[in-house]
């Protein structure tokens, strides 16, 4: 599997996502630049996670218009898959690329820790590693994770089955709407989650629960 | 002649800092009235902050040297070789004064400052500690300093991408008008491609890289060496506004530029901006620098030279150029978005000279700046010997177990979680531990090495007795190193006091230097890199003496880590070290008898090096399940540390001892470990052989925490009071 990584000025965890690339697909993913305005040919874009220029205005907002995200989206739509985590997640909502917003974290503080998704749909291109309602671990770090949806574009996700990932029960860090972790588009091609599977990939992390996602692109890519 | 459009008062030198006698210094240096530049200049380079004026006799006693220190102190940070062509760089550094001012950006500053100080050097941070005191949790201040500042280290920190590991939070009255602000930073280069700040060759471009210069921290380093009053909140100004994002930016650009060959010579602008950062580079290589400041980038239109030289705006470096590469090297900031202005040159006459539109507005000799900046001998008196507490005069409490309960819920030793979750602990993907163990462990990327780091000193100590104080910070960060399974390599410091003029504090300084110096050489734990911080104090009253340490040692095989978790039921608990009966300076004495009185625990440097010796090979045999060191509150909450992580209870015995005074007492050189069951006999027996006293205390299982006839505490109730205190303080319930 081939896969790309693209970084903004200020991204911070291109690292940890190449890291989780190379070990779980094998291959070194190509790292872009945010100023490329054509991505190379490959099965997964990452958009990893940071404080693109510094986000200062809205988390997100001015790398979502970059001349590399004009190509992500082209890719996005040709059905090429697209991960995006915390401020990749960021990133698609504020391109129009995934639905709803990522507002400030409930309590107003930046928060890192571990907690506990529920796999809500194990039927996805990012999820199919995991069983129906597993509990996985993986951690969380970030100031802005509130996803929030109006109404109307709430009931179109869930009764699309886009949720991916929930905040099991009792550890939702942020206040997102129903508890929602990580949201799909209507395709099912792109993935947003706040949480980071590529910071629990290994022994020296305390546990393997993120491999998943990575699996599952692998996964449906044999399929 | 310079033209001098503004008269030196006496009045405007004693509010540079400068005094008298040192104003009569730079008229014999320079045979004139200096211009209200120079003066600036002088008063840059010449305060306690930057010219270590009134340390610099002390800290030249600590020993600097080792086998593997590649560097010792007197550049941006210390580096020491971790094997395989590659060397940890790292320092500490106090941002105290600013973070009282303005707790946010203050805090925020202190992390940026320190973070550029190990890229100056080449490394890539890949690890960031913090160890912050805060007045009592009942002052009106305290509240919104701890806000600020929690917020300010994460803000800066989360936002550049390095990972906070460590470090520590005191409450104590005696910082009610000064908070400290301690940022660690550890770093990781190439042995052979470190950069140092010493400029090489004669007509070789000073290059200004990173951020515009403002008028933010005009004053800062002078400000910072100064005690304060009530009129602090007028000093707001002097404190500098952070860009992480910035930051980050430059560590990228910065990196790429040394890859490029394109550095000879790099500096960053940290306090005293411009001034510091040329006078060291000049200063350092025998040459002279003459800067025209009007190529200066700026982001405020009229600023006067006065201003430029003195601004302390933040993500800013200099560096001397090879000439042959300033294409690649302007290209590689283009791409980063980042200023890059040629703003002077090297020269052979050994002078600082500024131009400002046209005219030189200042014309100084450098060495002078730099190497010869005033030293004193300060005046200085022995502390006085603190009382012996007795045990047997320390009396038992009502409840054993309620006692422990209160002290593992007291500000001291609760929970720190409030602040640690606040700080990405994770990022870069290396870390082995998340705060909360004895020492953060991050593995050196791509290899199965750890490096291991720990921040302390027990302030309430120091204040008793300096000497055994400073022993025992060194001492503690050893044996938290230790306890990991890592070897301790070396330390940086940050010795933070109040002003040094009062021959008390000048004793307080003199003898923790001395503590700290005789126990580093004991342990062979070089000083490799340091800070000094003094003038702590408001309205003449200064803080608790507080040598902040951070010690760093190797994992050679991360696999080998120890943690502070009980493991499994069945497990045996072994007391290294013995029971202790040292009840004087104890949090048991201040948070259940109400008395902060007594001589700390003494440190027995021999014993210290031997215990830990022992506990560490253990570790490395991979012959122990858990370990945690004794501190801090002593047994009790080190058993309770241990049962909470691992959400496992533990019975012991106390039988044939007093309880109260072996669950408190805070005597050095101990560890907890535990060992798979049948196997305690062998590890007591070897303990034995090796001089070491060990205790079989019991055995991990259950829900509780079972002290015998002194009654049980279930895991649950431990931690609901351990986590309990910050959030409740946080949220204003507590207090």
């Amino acid at each position: 599997m081939r896969s790309a990584v693209v970084v903004f000025p200020g991204s911070n965890r291109e690292r940890d996502a190449i890291r989780a690339l190379t070990s779980i697909t094998g291959e070194a993913p190509a790292v872009v630049w945010h100023q490329d305005s054509t991505l190379p040919d490959v099965d997964l874009i990452v958009l990893p996670g940071g404080f693109s220029y510094g986000d200062y205005l809205r988390c997100g907002a001015i790398a979502a218009r970059s001349p590399a995200m004009q190509d992500v989206a082209r890719k996005a739509a040709a059905g090429v898959r697209v991960l995006g985590v915390c401020n990749g997640f960021q990133i698609l909502t504020e391109a129009g690329l995934l639905p709803g917003v990522l507002m400030r974290n409930a309590h107003l503080r930046f928060i890192c820790k571990e907690v506990k998704l529920k796999v809500a749909n194990p039927d996805t291109d990012f999820t199919r590693a995991y069983g129906t309602e597993q509990i996985i671990r993986c951690p969380v770090a970030h100031h802005d994770g509130n996803f929030f949806a109006d109404a109307e574009t709430l009931a179109r996700i869930e009764g699309e089955g886009r949720v991916a990932f929930r905040y099991a029960e009792g550890t939702n860090p942020n206040g997102s709407i129903n508890d929602i972790a990580g949201v799909l588009n209507d395709r099912g091609n792109v993935l947003g989650m706040m949480p980071h599977p590529e910071n629990l990939i290994e022994a020296l992390h305390g546990g393997l629960d993120g491999r998943g996602v990575f699996e599952s692109v692998v996964k449906s890519l044999a399929a | 002649m310079l033209r001098n459009d503004i008269a030196i008062t006496p009045d405007l030198v004693a509010s540079h800092g400068l005094k008298p006698d040192e104003y009569q210094r730079i008229l014999d240096l320079i045979g004139r009235e200096p211009t209200i530049t120079e003066l600036g200049i002088f008063s840059a380079m010449w305060n306690e902050h930057c010219s270590y004026k009134s340390s610099k006799k002390w800290l030249k006693t600590l020993p600097t040297t080792g086998d593997k220190v590649v560097i010792g102190p007197g550049e941006n940070a210390g580096v020491i070789d971790i094997g395989d062509g590659q060397v940890a760089v790292f320092k500490m550094e106090s941002h105290n004064h600013p973070s009282y001012i303005e707790p946010y950006q203050g805090a925020a500053t202190g992390v940026g400052g320190i973070l550029r100080d190990v890229f100056t050097m080449g490394a890539r941070p890949i690890a960031a500690m913090n160890a912050l005191r805060f007045g009592a949790p009942d002052h009106p201040k305290t509240r919104h300093l701890v806000a600020g500042v929690v917020a300010g280290v994460g803000g800066y920190g989360n936002s550049f991408g390095v990972p906070t590991v460590g470090g520590e939070v005191n409450f104590h009255p005696r910082y009610n008008g000064n908070c400290l602000v301690n940022a660690f930073a550890l770093g990781l280069a190439d042995r052979d491609k470190i950069f140092l700040s010493e400029a090489k060759g004669v007509g070789l471009p000073v290059v200004y890289l990173g951020a515009k210069t403002g008028r933010d921290g005009v004053g800062g380093a002078t400000m910072a060496s100064a005690e304060f009053d009530d009129q602090i909140e007028e000093k707001r100004p002097t404190v500098q506004v952070g860009d992480p994002f910035t930051e980050k930016r430059l560590l990228e650009a910065c990196l790429e530029l040394m890859a490029s060959g394109a550095v000879i010579a790099i500096q960053d602008m940290g306090a005293a901006g411009l001034t510091c950062s040329a006078v060291e580079m000049g200063a350092k290589g025998d040459l002279g620098i003459e800067l025209d400041l009007d190529k200066v980038p700026v982001r405020e239109e009229r600023m006067t030279a006065y201003e430029m030289m003195l601004s302390e705006s933040q993500e800013r470096m200099l560096m001397v150029l090879e000439p042959a590469l300033e294409g690649v090297a302007k290209a590689i900031f283009a791409k980063w978005e980042l200023d890059f202005a040629v703003v002077g040159v090297t020269t052979d006459d050994l002078r600082f000279r500024i131009k400002h539109q046209g005219e030189v507005v200042a014309d100084l000799p450098i060495k002078d700046l730099g190497d010869q900046a005033p030293e004193y001998d300060r005046p200085w008196i022995p502390p006085a010997r603190p009382v012996l507490i007795a045990p047997e005069s320390v009396e038992a409490p009502d409840d054993l177990a309620a006692a422990l309960l209160t002290v593992l819920g007291s500000p001291d030793a609760a929970s720190r979680r409030w602040v640690w979750e606040q700080y990405d602990t994770l990022v870069q993907g290396n870390s082995a531990t998340v705060p909360g163990g004895d020492a953060g462990v991050v593995r050196v990327d791509g290899t199965t090495k750890g490096i291991a780091m720990s921040s302390d000193v027990t302030p309430r100590y120091c204040e008793a007795d300096p000497f055994e104080g400073g022993k025992q910070a060194i001492a503690e960060v050893w044996r938290n190193i230790t306890a990991v399974g890592a070897t301790p390599i070396a330390v940086t410091d940050n010795l933070n006091f109040g002003n040094p003029e009062k021959p008390e504090i000048m004793g307080q300084f003199v003898h923790a230097i001395k503590g700290l110096g005789e126990a580093c050489r004991a342990l062979d734990f070089p000083v490799v890199s340091g800070n000094v911080s003094l003038y702590n104090e408001t309205n003449g009253k200064a803080i608790l003496p507080t040598p902040t340490i951070v010690g760093v040692g190797l994992l050679s095989d991360i696999g080998q880590m120890a943690t502070i978790a009980f493991k499994a039921a069945g497990d045996e608990i072994l007391l290294v070290g013995g029971h202790g009966t040292h009840l004087g300076q104890s949090l048991y004495l201040r948070e259940v008898l109400g008395r902060e009185e007594g001589a700390p625990p003494p440190v027995d440097l021999a014993v210290e090096r031997r215990n830990g010796d022992f506990v560490r090979a253990l570790i490395t045999a991979r012959r122990v399940s858990a370990c945690h060191d004794l501190s801090d509150g002593g047994l009790g909450i080190a058993l309770a540390e241990m049962a909470m992580a691992g959400s496992l209870g533990a019975k012991v015995s106390l039988d044939g001892i007093t309880p109260h005074v072996a669950l408190f007492a805070e005597d050095q050189a101990r560890y907890l470990v535990t060992v798979p069951a049948g196997q305690a006999e062998a590890v007591a027996a070897d303990a034995q052989s090796a001089g070491v006293p060990v205790v079989r205390l019991g055995t991990v299982g259950g829900d509780a925490l079972n002290l015998g006839a002194a009654g049980a505490i279930s895991v649950e109730t431990l931690r609901d009071t351990h986590e309990g205190w910050f959030p409740r303080f946080m949220g204003g319930e507590a207090a």
